[in-house]
């Protein structure tokens, strides 16, 4: 029972001759959450979207709950995992419902037609990210903030048991960076969904995770729970920066030197 | 939220659009034949002007409506494809293609056969040019074979006007028809009509994936399509319907790239509608613009490349500037 929802074993993955990670291991079970840190061009989307399988591993393989990623169809594949990209641009209007909507494709037959019950789910996923009544907008009429959490409605609507989320808090002030990671430890905690999320605050993927991957950029990784982790002189070599740490009340806190 | 039923209405709505279009291009031109006579014709009766309807109009009107609905058809798919509003039939370079093909046809006197055989040869040759340099790593994103498509249909375009410049005065005229786009040229119906059948048929079981291909590669392949074989199916099947039609008509502009957009803002982005629904309104404007093309100054004939044109600039114009909301 307790195969963990995907798995990387021996994954190398490479942009151009340069391998950003090397040897990784790693497996993610039901109801986990892991941070991946870095830095800027680190590698820390390449790496998620290679675990999503929307990129090829140098060598290595990653496992969606324990079969290999790379011979599923991508329909298999979107039933098992959920991918947040970092961008959403849309060349074309649609309204923030369609949108919402396109979740539902991997869980459609070829000819089908949204059914009602789907248009609840992706009204209800609206609801969670504070976005109901915004139903017949146009997309492009969205801010950035509200764009990004119409993507994270999109993927609630996937209803996948694996999500993969690459910076969900870009764009987000403050309440709804809470609100957004309270909804993921929630959807964690009670539904056994597993979580992977590219985060910049230390201080948050401590709070909200319970384990960090570390990516240097040059092939090395670590890999621990936050507590061990997460600490002033691994962050301060990871960022090259200085880093003091707080602690306040079980939350850590830190502080650039 | 896109219905079945809604979609059905429309489609019904336009199906009636496109019956009317017909039904004025056969009766109208310098020979007048009454509604009732024209009915009387195609169910098999003797009515007057039977031969005039059957044996003239309507191959025409068909052979119209079918490049019309290839065209908005490929219009609406290179769209998606390129992930670019502006994008239309013509912009990967295969009426350019087509064009050098066709040009040199006449050129060298090939009766109407080898034009339009050299013009496909031309179309495809152009398609293989530009997919085989645009793919050339295997990236070929949307930027890169947009750029090779524009630079190809320069390229071919230079050739054309080469041509024209060391033609005869006798064959200028055909050829300018040519370039424009015109029905009067085409000399058989059934083609552009079964390759819109069978193009139709092909793009229809995926428009729920190009909507989703419409919003991005990515986000698409995440959510479960085959980002690698769909694009591989849209290009060909868009660049062959491209293909039949500028072979059947000439390279016939603005229908691939008004049609679709006029429909997406009537009835929004959903390719399970737009398709369908592109198809018949590109038709029945073709065929209207046909029918208009040769009755305005009768007995002389415009080339339909004109009329669509002049109807196709003002209401782009108009869309792109009501764009920016």
């Amino acid at each position: 029972m307790n195969q963990p929802l995907i798995e990387a074993r021996q994954l190398r993955v490479s942009i151009g001759d340069k391998a950003i990670i090397d040897r990784l291991n790693l497996g993610v079970a039901s109801g986990e959450r892991l941070a991946i840190l870095g830095r800027n061009g680190a590698g820390k989307s390449t790496l998620l979207s290679t675990l999503a399988g929307l990129r090829k591993p140098a060598s290595g393989a990653v496992l969606l709950e324990g079969e290999d990623a790379a011979l599923l169809h991508p329909r298999q594949a979107a039933l098992r995992r959920a991918w947040l990209g970092q961008f959403q641009n849309d060349p074309f209007g649609s309204t923030v419902l369609e949108t919402a909507l396109t979740g539902r494709h991997p869980h459609l037959g070829r000819w089908d037609w949204e059914s009602t019950r789907d248009a609840e789910l992706a009204r209800g996923a609206l609801r969670a990210v504070g976005l109901a009544g915004m139903e017949e907008r146009q997309i492009h009429t969205l801010s950035g903030g509200e764009r990004q959490r119409l993507a994270i409605a999109t993927l609630l609507t996937q209803a996948a048991p694996l999500y993969l989320l690459d910076e969900p808090l870009s764009h987000l002030d403050l309440n709804h960076q809470m609100a957004v990671l309270e909804l993921f430890a929630g959807t964690a905690r009670d539904c056994g969904a597993g979580v992977i999320m590219v985060l910049h605050d230390p201080a948050l993927a401590h709070r909200f995770c319970d384990r960090a991957l570390l990516v240097y950029g040059d092939g090395q990784t670590r890999l621990g729970p936050v507590d061990d982790i997460l600490t002033a002189a691994t962050l301060s070599e990871l960022y090259g920066y200085g880093l003091r740490q707080i602690e306040d009340r079980g939350h850590r806190c830190f502080i650039p030197e | 939220m896109p219905t079945r039923h809604r979609a059905i209405l429309i489609l019904s709505a336009l199906c009636l659009l496109a019956v009317g279009s017909f039904m004025l291009a056969l009766m109208v031109g310098s020979f007048k034949v009454a509604p009732a006579d024209v009915l009387a014709t195609l169910f098999g009766q003797e009515g007057s002007g039977g031969e005039v309807v059957i044996e003239l109009r309507l191959p025409r009107a068909i052979a119209g409506f079918a490049c019309g609905g290839l065209l908005a058809l490929a219009g609406a798919l290179m769209q998606v494809l390129l992930r670019n509003p502006l994008a239309d039939p013509y912009v990967l370079g295969i009426s350019g293609g087509a064009g050098v093909g066709a040009m040199f046809a006449i050129l060298i006197g090939l009766p109407v056969l080898g034009i339009d055989g050299l013009a496909f040869l031309g179309a495809l040759g152009a398609m293989f040019i530009v997919f085989g340099l645009a793919h050339g790593d295997g990236s070929w994103t949307q930027t890169r074979l947009l750029l090779t498509g524009v630079i190809v249909a320069a390229g071919c375009g230079a050739l054309v006007a080469l041509m024209l410049a060391i033609a005869e005065e006798h064959k200028l005229r055909g050829m300018l028809f040519w370039l424009m786009g015109d029905l009067g040229q085409s000399t058989q119906w059934w083609p552009p009509l079964a390759a819109l059948v069978v193009a139709l048929t092909l793009a229809m079981p995926f428009a729920r994936e190009l909507n989703l291909l419409s919003r991005g590669m990515m986000q698409a392949q995440a959510l479960g399509v085959a980002v690698g074989r769909l694009r591989y199916a849209i290009y060909l099947l868009a660049s062959l319907a491209t293909a039949a039609s500028v072979t059947t008509a000439g390279s016939i502009g603005f229908v691939g790239l008004v049609v679709p957009h006029l429909v997406r803002l009537a009835t929004g982005n959903d390719q399970r509608l737009l398709l369908p629904a592109s198809v018949l309104a590109g038709g029945s404007l073709l065929v209207l613009a046909d029918t208009l093309a040769r009755t305005l100054i009768a007995p002389q004939q415009l080339p339909v490349g004109v009329l669509t044109a002049l109807i196709g600039v003002p209401v782009f114009l108009f869309l792109l500037s009501r764009q920016p909301k």
